[in-house]
């Protein structure tokens, strides 16, 4: 919504300069997102008339004009095709000052009308068009003035061109502020100031014609007013004045019967709309869109109407979206001589969201939406019909009105205290009162604490003793209400000590040197599939792009993407961890697990002076992961099971397993991908669900053992299938309960022991908490593994 | 008596030349050890007359007592050779960069959201999470936005279907945790959100830390309150806060709050498209309707809600010019914020 300065103060006597009514209505919740001069600034233009105009003997598109400015007749060539003998324009003379278009920065913004000779003929000065001036983007022609124009006057003052206008960008709840006429309301309130509007008056008909109505959605439409107007001449055009308000609240001339429609819902928020007569067949029908309804609208779009849609409409088919837009086929165009206005009171409901639906967005539908005062259809109609009696003529037949529940005075109630309770601040009933009296609402009742409000039928979002609580806030001003601290319980708050926060892991993942990343919750869906073939995924019905259609299942393919990009701008070393959710479709509803996820890539170290360069393996992204996981839980409870992954190579991928449940993968990127994602080195990924990483374990204190450790080792040649880890396991049961600790130090596969075989050498710990181990026990234990992994893994001892 | 001396001169002269410990000690077990030359002279004493045995015991013991004092002399002189020469050989440039991993960072987000908690949980609340895929019904309708409200415009919102959309704030956190517990709540549910807006300065996802504190006596003065205090703990600057009515349909009364501008402290700069002022928190007392749909008795209780941008602040905190940076996650732009 834009409103101008001038246009306001026809309505209120308000001498306020543009900064400081800006501030007050922002303050007030109306924000004001530009605001600035009508025209550009520009001097020396006078109203003049174009006396004779002859053709240029030099240029077919030139002429050369006698132009008389009030006082002297002057040559004046000119470019504009709508120049011709008789017309009222605006006349730029010798030493005016015209705006620059978009001037370069630092360029002048402005020049200077000289006298000049154009192919040879000598022209004094410029004739004008509206964008030359800086009042439109752009022109076609030379701005007509009115005929009855004061040849001679300043054009700034003839167009009052010093004018301010203001771009509101209003909230939703505020309907009421989009029109001139609340606008005014409004800052009178914020002021103080009287507002008082004259009674509608109506124009006494001139014939008898009306045209029927039928209201079928009486719910949707409690009230519709028509008029039948005959004989209108749209040749008259819309006069510049007319025209002027409108460009500056930003609405483009049409013709004079919209114009008028356009002038009036700006100036009272009232949309109308005008068929035209001759086009509409047996009578008008507001009922509901059956199926399968088509319309052409205004913009010749051809639009399939959904069943919830307010139809206005005649004995032929819809003529228009009820509050949205009118039909192409009923409107009124240049050789129209009867109309029939519409001026009708929609349900808010009725119409909200509809336009949305249909790709639209109307003047009409924004303020429908928001709801148009109820009280306002008669007013609005009469001075339509006096608009267009002024500008088209023609003879107004009787208004018709089909009315049923146009929803009654609304009253709200109020509790004296409760401004206290809600606000921090007490406002006594004299204020209260003589703050809602301000904006429309008088006192009903009055019982004890409990005060009674009418609500003006413009204000829609007055409902509730909290709704009268905020205008009285906003009214005495948020900056003049106290300032303080909330008095709480001082509750603890919980914090299990058997959960790792997220914030804990994200540091040790730091300091083990990965950068955390955030990539899109929606991917690519071919990348997705390249690294997920097997997976649903839930796509959106909206996406902003193709490449961001899906929603994640997995943190690899962001991860990926956040690699490549980086790839290409040559970091060759690259290690990342994101944490996020991912969405599973898991039977009727999505499963939202938080992950943890990382990668690494490039070399091991950091390219240094001190150490030789060698790229990342498993197993280097499988020591950081052991050291994350060493700090929620015992690593114990972890397992690594040799398992296929479509995105991982075969024989590097494991999926990761917590006390039996599979909670995550650790793998190399299959080389497949790594050469269709174009990536020269390997990539080592890891994909973990949060939740089983953060489970900590509360630490149980065991008693320290006084007695010494003893230690063997044992090197064991066994098939090379035979995963460490299963040893491992099979060791720590074989090796009794006094078994401190147990380490692999060397893995050997070679010719001399076989192709298929491994020697695996391992360093056993034993302590006993209550006496010292001797050689015999230790012998026993020893023998009792070596003959069980035998009996197990056919392992033997290495010679 | 030749003997020793010229014993005691060939000695002195093989110490003195000698240029290892390890040939010292071999010098000291020839002439000193058990089976060494002057052990064995002294061991001829025996055949000497016994009144000339003291005089050549004294003899040769004064020749081992100056053999020993010239290895030992010459010991110490090896000793500090070859020490200075280690030290001279083991010298470091001690400039030259350690031999470490590489040290990662968390992203700006994540740091700037790290903040917000903090502070907020140095006064006791707790922070909430809940699911990035919401239904109509905790995204909008139980925030007071029934399906065809206008306010729908003002979230452009992606969907999954006419019922499940990607949450468009963090505000069906909250009401998740009202519906499960019990008033008093103090909180803040940061996380991820999604709008369908994609230009200069919207992305269409994003973070938000929304806030809530619902008590039996809290006031919209208390609520200025919390957030210019946050505000200027965040910023630690002292920073002029103004609050503006404005209307967001889950609280009433709505405020935008506008802090002066931290780029230009408040003249007008192109950040704060000259006005000195920055938009940088939404909030509002919560609607009763808000309250009643989650079981809370809305006469006994009430509290405020706020909701803020964390790419906005982590902007405006760390001077990022550019809000799409913040998911291109480029590691020339992340290492910034190590």
């Amino acid at each position: 919504m834009i409103f101008t300065q001038q246009w306001i103060r026809e309505w209120i006597d308000i001498n306020i300069d543009p900064p400081a009514l800006v501030s007050q209505l922002t303050m007030a919740g109306l924000e004001v997102d530009a605001f600035g001069c009508v025209a550009a600034t520009f001097s020396g233009v006078v109203v003049a008339r174009v006396v004779k105009v002859e053709p240029h003997p030099d240029a077919d598109k030139l002429r050369v004009c006698e132009v008389f400015d009030g006082t002297n007749t002057l040559q004046v060539v000119c470019g504009a095709s709508n120049v011709r003998a008789g017309l009222i324009v605006p006349y730029a003379t010798i030493g005016a000052e015209l705006p620059v278009k978009s001037p370069e920065p630092g360029a002048a913004s402005s020049f200077t009308i000289k006298k000049a000779k154009l192919r040879g003929i000598e022209s004094h000065g410029m004739l004008c068009s509206a964008e030359e001036l800086g009042m439109a983007e752009t022109a076609d022609g030379l701005l007509e003035l009115s005929s009855d124009a004061p040849v001679g006057a300043d054009i700034r003052d003839y167009l009052q061109l010093e004018d301010t206008f203001f771009e509101m960008d209003l909230t939703p709840n505020r309907g009421d502020c989009l029109s001139i006429r609340g606008l005014a309301r409004e800052i009178a309130a914020l002021n103080d100031l009287a507002f008082s509007e004259s009674a509608a008056n109506p124009v006494t008909p001139a014939i008898p014609d009306t045209f029927p109505v039928t209201v079928d959605a009486a719910a949707q439409c409690p009230r519709y007013l028509g008029r039948v107007i005959k004989g209108v001449n749209l040749s008259a055009g819309t006069p510049l004045w007319m025209q002027e308000k409108l460009r500056r609240c930003g609405l483009r001339s049409i013709d004079p019967v919209v114009d008028v429609t356009n002038y009036v819902l700006l100036e009272l928020g009232q949309p109308m709309h005008a068929f035209d007569l001759q086009r509409l067949s047996g009578g008008i029908v507001v009922r509901m869109a059956r199926a399968g309804e088509q319309i052409t609208l205004l913009d010749g779009e051809i639009t399939d109407i959904q069943p919830d849609t307010l139809l206005i409409a005649d004995g032929n088919g819809p003529l228009a979206l009820a509050g949205i837009m009118g039909g192409l086929n009923s409107g009124v165009s240049a050789d129209t001589q009867d109309i029939f206005l519409e001026c009708a009171w929609f349900d808010p409901l009725a119409i909200a969201g509809r336009a949305r639906r249909y790709g639209l967005h109307t003047d009409s539908s924004h303020r429908y939406e928001r709801g148009v005062d109820s009280d306002l259809q008669h007013r609005a109609m009469e001075r339509a019909t006096a608009l267009l009696l002024q500008i088209v003529g023609g003879l107004p037949g009787p208004v018709t009105n089909q009315e049923t529940d146009v929803p009654a005075m609304k009253t709200v109630s109020l509790n004296i205290h409760n401004v206290g309770r809600l606000l921090g601040m007490d406002m006594g009933e004299h204020a209260i009162v003589s703050i809602l009296n301000r904006l429309g609402m008088s006192l009903k009742a009055k019982n004890n604490d409990l005060l009674t409000f009418s609500v003006p039928s413009h204000r829609f979002d007055i409902s509730i003793e909290a709704d009268l609580i905020e205008e009285l806030a906003r009214v005495h001003g948020y900056d003049h209400l106290p300032v303080t601290k909330p008095l709480v319980r001082m509750n603890l708050t919980a914090r299990p000590e058997a959960v790792t926060s997220a914030e804990r892991l994200r540091e040790r993942l730091v300091t083990l040197g990965y950068q955390q990343v955030i990539t899109y919750s929606f991917v690519e869906p071919n990348l997705l599939n390249l690294i997920q073939p097997d997976i649903e995924s839930v796509s959106l019905q909206n996406p902003i792009s193709a490449d961001m259609a899906v929603m994640r299942t997995s943190l690899w393919p962001g991860l990926i993407q956040t690699l490549k990009h980086n790839v290409n701008r040559q970091h060759n070393r690259v290690r990342l961890f994101e944490t996020g959710q991912i969405f599973l479709p898991a039977g009727g509803h999505i499963a939202q697990p938080e992950m943890l996820a990382g990668l690494i890539y490039g070399s091991r170290a950091p390219a240094d002076w001190s150490q030789t360069r060698t790229n990342v393996d498993y197993f280097d992204l499988k020591g950081d992961l052991e050291a994350l996981l060493s700090i929620t839980a015992s690593l114990d409870d972890f397992g690594f099971e040799a398992a296929l992954h479509p995105a991982l190579h075969p024989g590097q991928s494991a999926r990761v397993i917590k006390s039996g449940k599979p909670v995550g993968w650790i793998g190399a990127l299959a080389p497949r991908l790594q050469r269709e994602l174009g990536l020269d080195d390997k990539v080592f990924m890891f994909e973990l669900e949060l939740s089983a990483v953060q489970a900590a374990r509360i630490p149980k204190f065991k008693p320290l053992s006084r007695y010494p450790e003893v230690s063997r080792d044992l090197a064991l040649v066994l098939d090379k299938s035979v995963s460490a880890q299963a040893i491992r396991q099979e060791l720590s049961v074989l090796a009794g309960e006094f078994l401190s600790s147990l380490r692999i130090f060397d893995v050997y596969q070679g010719d001399a022991i076989g192709i298929e075989k491994k020697s695996i050498a391992l360093g056993l710990t034993w302590q006993h908490p209550s006496r010292t181990l001797g050689d015999d026990d230790i012998n026993t234990i020893i023998e009792r593994c070596v003959k069980g992994l035998e009996v197990k893994f056919n392992a033997k001892l290495r010679n | 008596m030749t003997d020793t001396a010229t014993l005691l001169n060939t000695a002195l002269t093989a110490i003195e030349a000698t240029s290892d410990e390890r040939t010292l000690e071999q010098l000291r077990v020839d002439y000193l050890g058990k089976k060494g030359q002057l052990t064995e002279l002294l061991k001829g004493l025996g055949k000497l007359p016994a009144e000339q045995r003291p005089a050549a015991g004294e003899h040769i013991n004064e020749t081992k007592r100056q053999i020993q004092q010239a290895l030992d002399a010459r010991r110490d002189l090896l000793v500090e050779q070859a020490l200075s020469h280690q030290l001279a050989s083991e010298t470091i440039d001690v400039s030259l960069p350690g031999r470490r991993q590489s040290t990662g960072g968390l992203h700006p987000v994540s740091r700037t959201m790290e903040r917000i908690r903090q502070l907020f949980e140095s006064v006791g609340y707790s922070v909430a999470e809940g699911p990035e895929i919401e239904d109509d019904y905790h995204n909008f309708e139980a925030l007071n936005i029934p399906g065809h409200h206008p306010a729908r415009a003002m979230h452009d919102t992606f969907y999954i279907n006419p019922t499940t959309v990607l949450r468009t704030h963090t505000s069906p956190v909250q009401v998740r945790v009202m519906e499960q517990g019990k008033p008093p709540f103090r909180m803040i549910c940061p996380g991820r959100v999604y709008r369908c807006d994609s230009d200069l300065t919207h992305t269409p996802m994003f973070h938000q830390v929304e806030g809530l504190l619902i008590d039996e006596n809290v006031t919209f003065a208390d609520l200025k309150g919390t957030l210019a205090d946050f505000l200027q703990n965040f910023f630690e600057a002292d920073l002029e806060v103004r609050f503006r009515p404005s209307y967001f349909p889950f609280t009433e009364p709505s405020a935008e709050v506008d802090m002066s501008c931290v780029m230009c402290e408040g003249k007008g700069c192109r950040v704060c498209k000259q006005t000195g002022w920055l938009e940088v928190l939404g909030c509002g007392m919560v609607h009763p309707s808000v309250l009643e749909s989650s079981g809370i008795d809305s006469t006994r209780f009430r509290g405020f809600a706020f909701g803020m941008g964390v790419e906005r602040l982590s902007m405006l905190r760390y001077g990022v010019n550019d809000l799409r940076l913040f998911f291109e996650n480029d590691l020339r732009f992340l290492r910034q914020f190590q």
